[in-house]
């Protein structure tokens, strides 16, 4: 991409924007909210894609040190299970932007799960849970599932925690007594003091220093041309219209679309959205997911059905699959080979490269 | 009471309790929010919902005072619905569940 011509560059330029802009401008566009961005670096029209440093916490669960620490040595503890052999980050890999790298996770036993692991990167900045939404706050999630029988998936629920079984457990542990009692003074070991701990943790896992959020704040550089065109793309209604459903500034507008994957069209398709909120626009809808970081977390979609971006992005050029409950976002669209390069270019532009994760030492 | 100046106060009253009590209101959908949060309506009063955001939103309620769905629409246009029983209905987004309002119908 970055052979490309300087000509060519500006050609497609005025073709992309469709207005003739002198040489130096930078173009300017109507994106899917109708506002008028400007697309330069640090420009102040792109401030709305910029992520606070610190996501919002509950008032009775506000981030700490040593809660945040507490809640990476649970998230990383087999202890914490039923089995005791399953640990949080069996399915949420930090090397694997905090997903699995499978199509649908993988249970104890090798029982395959109805659906794929989603990253933890960013929740804290997200109002919604679960594929379907089932679960309203980061605590309630850990804390799992809401009496539902069939909800295998929910947290910890799928992974294994039984009543008492991992409290207990903990509860012998010395190390666990004192941190627990460090992090949230007199509240003990508890489904909600271990639940806290752990959403304290995942708040804390954030991707907010991307190549494009440093090209947001002005680092011209940061990200290359072909980039740049994909995110114009991304935002223009007339061309991709991606933040249509993918909103600033977390590239998820904690919304449910059916977006016609050929799962969809199977005898008995999961419902997702439908099964909490039984309108008919949410047949087959799911969970819109941010993209921050989505250049490590392949397979796509909640199916796992997309295998790399690139077929994420053909699915979308040709309008989706299955179209008998399509979301009226969705729409065939007119992206050539070159479009998609800069598309999926603008995608790995979201990836904060971080150090090698450090696993935590547990305690004993 | 000066009867000359009946008509004149009669329209005020009648002006002021159009705005008042109308049996048409609006709720609109902009910004990703419903303009208000909450609305007290009377029995049989009608509630227009027009969406003023660039793309599609829903409403819905499964509320037992009045369960609708207004399906999805684009920018520009409206849906009706017409409250004919007292009641709390709460309004949502099936898209977007952030966003949602409620409605007493007295
Ligand atoms: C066996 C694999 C597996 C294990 C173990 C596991 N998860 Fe998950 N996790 C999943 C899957 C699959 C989903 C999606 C489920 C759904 O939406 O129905 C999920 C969803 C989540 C979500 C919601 C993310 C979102 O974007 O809505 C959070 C948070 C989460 N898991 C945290 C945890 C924590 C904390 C633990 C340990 C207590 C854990 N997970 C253990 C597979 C796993
Ligand atoms: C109608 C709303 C909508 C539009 C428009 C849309 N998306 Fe999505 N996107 C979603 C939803 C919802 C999902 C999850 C769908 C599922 O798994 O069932 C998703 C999933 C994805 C994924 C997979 C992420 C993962 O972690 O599995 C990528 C990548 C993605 N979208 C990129 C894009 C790009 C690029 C565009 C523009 C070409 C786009 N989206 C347009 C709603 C939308
Ligand atoms: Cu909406």
């Amino acid at each position: 991409m970055k052979t490309l011509s300087i000509k060519r560059t500006l050609l497609l330029a005025a073709t992309v924007f469709s207005v003739y802009q002198p040489v130096l401008a930078a173009p300017v566009l109507v994106d899917t909210d109708a506002d008028t961005v400007t697309l330069a670096a640090g420009h102040p029209s792109l401030k709305k894609w910029l992520l606070p440093d610190t996501p919002p916490a509950p008032p009775d669960n506000l981030s700490t040190p040593e809660r945040v620490k507490l809640g990476e040595m649970l998230f990383f503890d087999p202890r914490l299970s039923g089995t005791g052999q399953v640990t949080c980050v069996s399915c949420h890999l930090p090397e694997r932007g905090w997903s699995d790298g499978l199509p649908t996770s993988v249970r104890f036993l090798g029982e395959v799960m109805a659906v794929a692991s989603p990253t933890i990167v960013n929740l804290g900045y997200n109002s919604i849970y679960m594929w379907d939404g089932r679960q309203p706050t980061l605590e309630k999630q850990g804390v799992g599932g809401q009496g539902v029988k069939a909800d295998i998936n929910a947290g910890m629920t799928h992974f294994g925690f039984k009543d008492g079984v991992h409290l207990t457990r903990l509860a012998k542990v010395p190390g666990y007594v004192e941190l627990f009692e460090k992090a949230y003074p007199g509240q003990g070991i508890t489904r909600e003091t271990v639940a806290k701990a752990i959403a304290a943790f995942e708040r804390s896992v954030i991707s907010n220093n991307s190549p494009f959020d440093r090209w947001l704040r002005g680092d011209k550089d940061a990200i290359d041309e072909s980039q740049q065109r994909g995110f114009a793309l991304f935002i223009d209604p007339a061309r991709a219209n991606c933040s249509v459903c993918h909103w600033a500034p977390n590239f998820t507008d904690n919304g449910f679309h059916n977006v016609g994957l050929k799962s969809f069209g199977a005898s008995k398709p999961d419902l997702g959205r439908y099964k909490q909120r039984p309108v008919r626009l949410m047949r087959g809808a799911f969970k819109t997911p941010t993209l921050r970081d989505v250049g490590l977390t392949a397979p796509y979609f909640h199916d796992g059905s997309a295998t790399l971006l690139r077929d994420v992005l053909k699915h979308y050029a040709r309008g989706g699959d299955d179209h008998s409950n399509l979301s009226p976002n969705m729409h065939a669209l007119a992206l050539s080979e070159q479009d998609m390069d800069d598309l999926e270019a603008f995608l790995h532009a979201l990836t904060t490269s971080n150090k090698p994760y450090v696993y935590p030492l547990l305690p004993n | 009471m000066n009867m000359k100046a009946m008509p004149l106060i009669t329209l005020a009253i009648l002006t002021a309790s159009v705005a008042a009590q109308a049996s048409e209101n609006e709720v609109s959908q902009k910004n990703k929010t419903f303009s208000v949060k909450t609305l007290k309506i009377k029995k049989g009063d009608t509630v227009s919902f027009p969406n003023q955001d660039p793309f599609f939103h829903n409403v819905f309620s499964l509320s037992p005072a009045k369960t609708f769905d207004l399906g999805s629409y684009p920018s520009g246009e409206t849906r009706k619905v017409t409250f004919d029983k007292s009641g709390t209905v709460d309004v949502e987004c099936a898209i977007h569940p952030h966003m949602h309002m409620s409605i007493t119908v007295e």
